[in-house]
């Protein structure tokens, strides 16, 4: 009986399909250049990215580098892409003067920490800033909790980012990500 | 005579970096960069920046991993660098060979009452962009250097980097276009063609 719980629990969950819907999403939308801290809720679209030949995936050392840089694609004719978690929202709020007040596209993919099910209470402050520190800012945001609707979450965003020259953020709620427990972790 | 220490003036070192300068593509940092570039004069090719401290080297990373045939020269001033100083090793890493880095290094946060910036106490910015893994990296101090440098940018010899020594003089501000959809659409025009204003 505990043999079988045992076993039912280290069974691979199946993976969700939404990281590779977004990969797909972005193609189609043109990105050819990945500005990224990484988060493990981007890993696999990191991962994807990175396999793929056409795309430049940076790794930068503080994600409001990464607004400056797709300012430079931007400029220079690419599409980008940021990828980052919520507590590097903060780190980028006066970079983002730069594509508001230049009307520029900005496409900013955003796996929460600090919401539903989180167990760090350090992740609390800037994950429950986050919606209001972009909109204090003019970055238009979409917040996404169901996974069967991230794909058409990030389609819309990058349509109304590239299409109408504004900063878009998708956030990406811990429902979606699955919320961590180091406790139990640090249990085993 | 001329004094063989003397510091160099920043607008003789600007004039040089963009004596005919053909199709250079020019990310000005905030403040006294900006005043220079603009003072050597007003350009399509040029994105003088009015605001976003730390932005300039990045600018210009991305805007020469999206041209690869075009050459980028990113001139900005010594506060403005270390306020992203971070973004060296994040360029070093891709290393593309079109973009130039030229820091005016008066040692000073020039807009704001000339205070010292860590430069003044001898913090290298060439040796940390050489730590980062910039290879061509380099402190320059004469006027010759600076012609070595400008041929670099021009040829696309990068990823080049260099701190260049300057006199910390208030000079007249020279301004270009403060709009940023005027200054970014017209770059993208010249860059770009006339397609750009239609996507």
């Amino acid at each position: 009986m505990a043999e079988a719980a045992k076993s039912r629990s280290e069974a691979p969950a199946a993976l969700p399909t939404w990281p590779d819907e977004i990969y797909h999403v972005l193609k189609d939308a043109g990105i050819r250049q990945v500005a990224m801290v990484p988060d493990a809720g981007h890993s696999r679209l990191i991962r994807s990215f990175e396999a793929d030949p056409e795309t430049r995936v940076v790794t930068l050392t503080t994600e409001e580098e990464g607004v400056a840089m797709l300012a430079g694609a931007w400029l220079g004719g690419e599409r980008g892409v940021l990828l980052l978690q919520s507590s590097g929202v903060g780190n980028c709020i006066n970079m983002l003067s730069l594509p508001v007040i230049c009307h520029m596209p900005l496409l900013m993919i955003v796996t929460m920490r600090g919401d539903w099910g989180e167990f760090n209470p350090w992740q609390i402050p800037m994950g429950q800033g986050t919606r209001p520190s972009l909109e204090a800012m003019g970055v238009i945001v979409n917040k996404v909790d169901e996974p069967d609707l991230v794909a058409s979450t990030v389609q819309g965003a990058a349509h109304l980012a590239f299409n109408t020259w504004k900063p878009v953020a998708v956030l990406l709620g811990q429902r979606v990500l699955g919320a961590k427990n180091f406790k139990e972790l640090a249990r085993k | 005579m001329t004094n063989p220490n003397a510091l160099l003036h920043r607008r003789d070192v600007v004039n040089e970096l963009l004596r005919d300068r053909a199709d250079l593509l020019v990310i000005a940092g905030l403040g006294a960069p900006n005043w220079d570039v603009s003072a050597a004069g007003d350009h399509p090719n040029n994105f003088p920046l009015w605001g976003a401290m730390g932005a300039a080297a990045m600018i210009g990373f991305g805007l020469a991993l999206a041209q690869p045939k075009r050459k980028v020269l990113v001139i900005t001033g010594d506060g403005e660098m270390l306020m992203n100083i971070g973004s060296l090793a994040s360029i070093a890493v891709e290393a593309p060979k079109n973009l130039t880095i030229a820091v005016l290094d008066n040692e000073r946060f020039g807009e704001t009452g000339m205070q010292k910036t860590p430069t003044a106490s001898g913090v290298d910015l060439a040796a940390i962009a050489t730590a980062c893994g910039i290879r061509t990296s380099r402190i320059v101090r004469t006027m010759a250097e600076v012609t070595e440098l400008r041929d670099f940018a021009h040829e696309g010899r990068g990823t080049v980097f260099a701190q260049i020594k300057i006199n910390p003089e208030a000079l007249v501000f020279v301004m270009p276009p403060a709009d940023g959809v005027i200054l970014t659409t017209r770059f993208r025009q010249s860059v770009l063609g006339d397609e750009a204003l239609f996507n």
